[in-house]
């Protein structure tokens, strides 16, 4: 390992060097040594400590948690593809078909927004930012599985350089990218993402589609008011239905929440509110209901669509969530409210929790300006009461 | 010789100062992406060329017109009702455009539907009227008036060309990606076709423009 290390550093690292034959690609080359070790810079004045958890790190902790919806979602998309054409195949078939489904997503995820990234960086000279670690991770897990490659990449080509890039880069970026890309493929090719085509179905020869299948997603089904074919409520929250890619668990996302409250990575408020404020709403829904969609017990919402998995990996994101901890739990309670409206209200949407969170990442900058006025006031108020001391 | 030195020199009619004011508005001065005015209809009418291209032509024929008459009338209009007249004027060519659509192009008329009324408050319009003709003569006038529509026209054609090449796969209404790249899997981007991409298309156009011209970019 060390050999390594010292190879790197006496051999590759002076053609990076100012004056080495490959210094305009120093960039690159520097995020890609960082991905393996931390540089030995060490601080001329000031602070001497430095803490080893960079953004690198922090993204990748994201990943890690990302890996349990990951794998189950490969699972499902061979569990739900099998059962669509009635055949019975082993536990690690169905798995393998899931692999060889959705590795092509992932990879094409990854390299066409990367290459942006490290495009970006040596145009203009700033460091190669990591945050795509995760969007990259994301982007596949909030499609179905059946949309086409080059649809992926132009979303995630859209998404870096219009919610990202645009507004200076990881960290300045207004909107979740990897939910930008989501909601460009949902306008741009609303036939692939209605939620009726979400599973693999491309028959070989001599296989057939089972009798009776629709192939429709939970959401679907409700929101056109026909529940008798919805599954169990333990099957929704084991994730054994058609959905999305990753967000069809709610159990492997509640494996990647603690994760992501364990290390401090993830906000805890953020997801307790948006749960919460999906609840009320529901409940609220069940009061008034007129039709089956509204009489829907609210908890039904919490393991259907991508509920669980926006509110655990999205609206939790760092940049676009609003930073005061009052604000995190207004931003997460409208987050919740909004998307169950959108859900049931308006049934051109039948996922509503894509567009509440891009909405309320419009607004967190407002509930933070709001909530830091506030406490000026409450502040002020004291100091005017509070008697004078001499 | 001797009379003509007597003279004040007179103006040629495409002097450099009125080249200027042709070719400003399609750069520097753009009334869309520098100043950003009129966005409206850039989010409205772009959805083809076809009706894009007449909505630039009326506008041109508008500005073009309107700010010739008030340039005649600067020196009798009464300065506290001056934005009634200027309105009164538009809303006259404005009439009289939508009126000949109706009667040579009533498909496109129809197309554009109220956007061909709300030239009237199209603010590219106003502002030349305000902060030029009112206090120039009638020929820089009407070429200020041409060259401000044809700063508009040019932007509003770009965001056109693209949102009907990637919303429609058209030009101008004829099928220009080919049947066989859609049998190979291409679907036409039905986002292209709705509002919120004209405005995105429009802030790349200004995103180019900016990066080539550094002096555009404000430091604020």
């Amino acid at each position: 390992m060390k050999a390594l290390i010292e190879f790197v550093e006496k051999k590759i690292q002076p053609n990076f060097e100012k004056g080495g034959k490959l210094h305009k690609f120093h960039r690159s080359f520097e995020a890609f040594q960082t991905f393996l070790y931390v540089k030995g810079d060490v601080t001329r004045k000031g602070s001497h400590i430095r803490d080893a958890i960079d953004m690198k790190r922090t993204m990748f902790h994201v990943v890690i948690a990302l890996v349990p919806a990951l794998l189950f979602g490969m699972w499902n998309v061979g569990l739900q593809h099998y059962r669509a054409i009635g055949l019975e195949v082993t536990f690690f078939d169905q798995f393998l078909f899931g692999l060889i489904k959705v590795l092509p997503l992932v990879v094409v995820s990854y390299v066409v927004g990367l290459a942006i990234e490290f495009i970006f960086a040596e145009i203009r000279n700033h460091e190669v930012n990591e945050g795509f670690l995760v969007s990259g991770m994301l982007i596949p897990l909030i499609i179905p599985v059946t949309t086409p490659l080059w649809m992926v990449a132009l979303a995630t080509i859209f998404a870096v350089i219009i919610g990202k890039e645009v507004f200076g880069g990881t960290g300045m970026n207004i909107l979740n990218p990897a939910l930008l890309a989501r909601a460009f493929l949902f306008f741009a090719y609303p036939a692939y993402l209605s939620g009726e085509v979400w599973i693999e179905t491309s028959l070989r020869e001599g296989q057939q589609l089972v009798d009776g299948f629709s192939g429709a997603t939970p959401l679907a089904m409700l929101a056109a008011n026909e529940t008798e074919q919805l599954p169990s409520i333990i099957e929704m929250f084991l994730g054994t239905i058609p959905g999305s890619v990753g967000e069809t668990s709610t159990l492997a996302i509640l494996i990647g929440a603690v994760i992501l409250v364990a290390t401090g990575v993830g906000s805890f408020r953020i997801m307790a509110s948006v749960v919460l404020g999906g609840l009320f709403m529901g409940g609220i829904l069940n009061i008034f209901a007129v039709n089956e969609f509204m009489a829907t017990p609210a908890y039904y919402h919490l393991v259907i669509g991508g509920f669980a998995f926006g509110a655990v990996f999205m609206a939790t994101d760092p940049v676009t969530a609003s930073q005061t901890p009052t604000g995190k739990y207004i931003y997460g309670a409208l987050i919740g409210v909004v998307a169950v409206l959108i859900r049931v209200v308006n049934p051109a949407y039948p996922e509503g929790m894509m567009l509440a969170i891009l909405l309320m990442n419009v607004f967190a900058p407002l509930i933070d300006h709001y909530v830091v006025e506030a406490n000026i006031k409450r502040r002020l108020k004291r100091l005017k009461k509070a008697p004078v001391k001499v | 010789m001797s009379e003509n030195t007597n003279k004040p020199k007179k103006e040629e009619l495409f002097s450099a100062k009125n080249r200027k004011l042709l070719s400003n508005p399609m750069g520097k001065d753009n009334p869309i992406t520098v100043q950003v005015l009129g966005i409206c209809s850039v989010l409205a009418v772009t959805v083809q060329l076809r009706p894009s291209l007449v909505m630039a032509l009326s506008v041109a024929a508008v500005m073009g017109v309107s700010n010739v008459v008030i340039s005649l009338l600067r020196n009798t209009i009464p300065q506290r009702i001056r934005i009634i007249v200027q309105l009164t004027v538009i809303a006259s060519m404005v009439i009289l455009v939508d009126q000949v659509l109706k009667a040579f192009f009533y498909d496109i008329s129809r197309q554009l539907s109220v956007f061909v009324g709300l030239i009237i408050t199209n603010c590219i319009i106003m502002g030349r009227l305000e902060a030029f003709a009112l206090s120039n003569k009638p020929w820089p006038s009407f070429l200020d008036g041409v060259g401000n529509a044809a700063g508009y026209g040019a932007v509003l054609l770009t965001v056109a060309f693209f949102r009907e090449l990637l919303g429609s796969g058209t030009l101008f209404g004829y099928q220009i990606v080919p049947n066989f790249i859609y049998d190979m899997g291409y679907v036409n981007n039905g986002f292209m076709i709705l509002p919120p991409m004209a405005l995105i298309t429009v802030g790349i156009i200004i995103w180019v423009q900016r990066h080539r011209n550094p002096e555009l970019v404000d430091a604020s």
